[in-house]
């Protein structure tokens, strides 16, 4: 378990964000901290409005109203300043065609205008024997690691990873917790969406659900459980010490494998 | 990490990202070098010796050296003499317009009249009337022998109506190289602009590529000025690549050298970037890559057929020399051969740059209102 700091300095306030498409309400006044050095998830249903209120955040939409600062830098006024201090890794986005993973890490140093070694990057992620591999080989767990590598180029002080686990196995997912963690204990403070209840449990400091355009709630995993039990809730099958993906893990082994 | 954001490091960037990637993409190389090259290659084979004219001798003709007629057409290049054929096969193929003429030539033997008898093809075109206006040369020539020994024995003078004075001036030949590989130049310039600026950026768009992008600090002009240095980049390289091949394989005539080159690669420049816009266009109306490809050939085959690619637009009809003399392929493939042949600088072909700058102001005018970035 990760202790932030106990001085829980925010390090992105949004406030009553809205954002309209045409009539449609995506995202219906969301406020929120996210705090220095903690691992945030943002937690929902499809349609909820999470890869909207993030990628405002992201500076990559425009929002209809409301108020958002990001280290210090108001969106609204100084969207390149938090582009040069926040990394992204989009759902789903593909990279330059043709290029391998080092001529790609090349691409982006120079988008941020930093340089940085293509090997010191995948090194960074466990991806040096790929360097001469196109994206479009990599695995399914490569994929998403490599896709982290480039947003910790320009040093960011916050990631943001939009479901960077859908789709992999549970030891590619285990991997690329660890990863993760990693990165929050180097000082990044990373807000993560996520699927996965137990993903969130175990990796997020603190978790916001959003339903509807709206939060619904926001705390650490550990409060929103024992506060649901504590108003009498109780799961209807026995919870016994392991589940079946602890089966799954134990049979097949915590290695994680490439390809 | 104080140091100040260079936009230009970021354009530089991309520009060797995309180089990089045009170079290992099959469709560029294929479109921008393969395609003219083999152009060339066959037209410069096929379309080198002019006209030829098929002549099937008939059986019986008189083919010795004392028949004028017969030796005449035979020192003639364009004709071409068939002896061996039979006397239905020439007629069928006269009929089919394989062969042009039948001639039946009797001896020659004076003060007696030769006896030609000819026979044409409506199927074989303008070619008769070539040989007809060769033949009539040959007895004109013929008569005027005979007059002239006629004349020694009289002092009876016939007058002179016609003082006949040829001369050939020497020239620069023109081959037909020198036709066909601005064509093709041309034509190489307009597919890379118009396909390869489509596809790079309708995928780049499609694969949330630029999305990505612009979660980092670069600017959207350093994105489209990138990618249109590396097309100008591997464009120019492949214009010099085949005006080289040109040159030194199939005897292009440069006749500045170095400098008619320059010139040329400058033109190259001017027509891709128009090209470009064209893409730029394209890639923003497409909703998908299978809809670029139509797209696409909605711009470049009416300029690949009616540019003067392959043959002069003087070829056509009036009405549809009024349709070429809009496109702008028309006018950049004008001025490459003015360049290339007449040895014209950029200066002496205003005209055309004129008109290709109108074409570049309005096709980016529109690309500027169709072009998506999301």
């Amino acid at each position: 378990m990760h202790f932030y700091p106990m001085t829980k300095q925010p390090i992105i306030t949004v406030n009553n964000l809205v954002k309209n498409y045409g009539d449609f309400a995506a995202v219906k006044g969301i406020s929120f901290e996210v705090y220095e050095g903690e691992i945030f998830g943002l937690l929902g249903p499809n349609g909820a409005g999470k890869t909207t209120t993030l990628e405002i955040i992201e500076t990559l939409r425009d929002k209809t109203s409301g108020s958002i600062i990001v280290d210090g830098f108001d969106i609204e006024t100084d969207a390149d300043s938090i582009k040069k201090r926040i990394g992204v890794q989009l759902q789903a986005a593909g990279y330059y065609p043709n290029l391998n993973l080092s001529e790609l890490i090349v691409l982006f140093s120079g988008l941020y205008g930093i340089d940085k070694t293509p090997m010191e990057m995948l090194e960074k992620v466990a991806l040096t024997d790929k360097a001469k591999a196109k994206y479009k080989d990599l695995s399914g767990g490569q994929k998403q690691r490599f896709s982290i590598a480039t947003t910790l180029i320009n040093n960011p002080r916050i990631i943001f990873l939009d479901e960077p686990t859908t789709g992999l196995d549970p030891q590619a997912r285990r991997n690329l917790w660890d990863l993760i963690r990693e990165i929050r204990d180097q000082g990044t403070t990373v807000v993560i969406t996520t699927h996965y209840m137990d993903e969130a449990e175990v990796l997020c400091d603190r978790v916001a659900f959003v339903d509807g355009g709206h939060i619904i709630g926001i705390d650490t995993p550990d409060h929103f459980i024992d506060e649901l039990v504590a108003s009498g809730f109780e799961r209807k099958k026995q919870v016994k010490l392991a589940n079946l993906e602890d089966v799954f893990i134990n049979l097949t082994g915590k290695e994680w494998r490439e390809g | 990490m104080n140091k100040p954001y260079s936009n230009t490091k970021a354009t530089l960037a991309i520009a060797r990202a995309s180089f990089r990637s045009i170079l290992r993409s099959p469709s560029a190389v294929v479109f921008t070098l393969a395609f003219p090259l083999i152009f060339i290659i066959v037209f410069a084979n096929i379309g080198g010796g002019g006209m030829s004219i098929d002549v099937g001798v008939a059986k019986g003709s008189d083919t010795s050296a004392s028949n004028p007629v017969y030796m005449a057409l035979k020192k003639n290049k364009i004709m071409h003499l068939i002896n061996d054929q039979t006397a239905d096969e020439m007629s069928k193929n006269l009929a089919k317009g394989n062969i042009d003429a039948i001639l039946d030539l009797k001896p020659f033997a004076p003060p007696a009249a030769m006896t030609v008898h000819v026979q044409y093809s409506q199927a074989s075109g303008d070619k008769g009337s070539v040989l007809k206006s060769a033949l009539n040369n040959i007895f004109y020539r013929i008569q005027s022998e005979e007059l002239k020994r006629i004349q020694s024995y009289t002092t009876v003078q016939v007058p002179k109506l016609i003082d006949l004075k040829e001369e050939t001036i020497s020239g620069r030949p023109y081959k037909y190289i020198d036709f066909i590989l601005p064509g093709q130049l041309g034509f190489s310039l307009l597919s890379s602009g118009v396909f390869g600026t489509a596809f790079v950026f309708l995928s780049l768009r499609l694969t949330l590529v630029i999305k990505r992008f612009f979660a980092t600090p670069v600017k959207r002009y350093s994105i489209v000025l990138g990618e249109a240095i590396a097309r100008l980049a591997f464009s120019l390289l492949g214009s010099l690549f085949i005006i080289l091949i040109g040159h030194y394989m199939f005897g292009f005539t440069l006749i500045h050298g170095v400098t008619t080159v320059l010139n040329m690669l400058v033109l190259s420049a001017i027509g891709l970037i128009i090209f470009m816009g064209f893409g730029f266009t394209v890639s923003g109306i497409a909703k998908n890559e299978s809809s670029v490809p139509p797209l696409s050939n909605i711009i470049t085959l009416p300029q690949f057929l009616l540019s003067g690619t392959f043959f002069s637009i003087t070829a056509f009809p009036n009405w549809l020399q009024y349709i070429s003399k809009v496109l702008p392929l028309t006018h950049l493939n004008d001025a490459m051969r003015k360049v290339a042949f007449e040895g014209a600088g950029l200066g002496d072909v205003t005209h055309q740059l004129l008109i290709l700058f109108a074409w570049f102001i309005g096709i980016y005018a529109v690309a500027v209102k169709t072009f998506k970035w999301e």
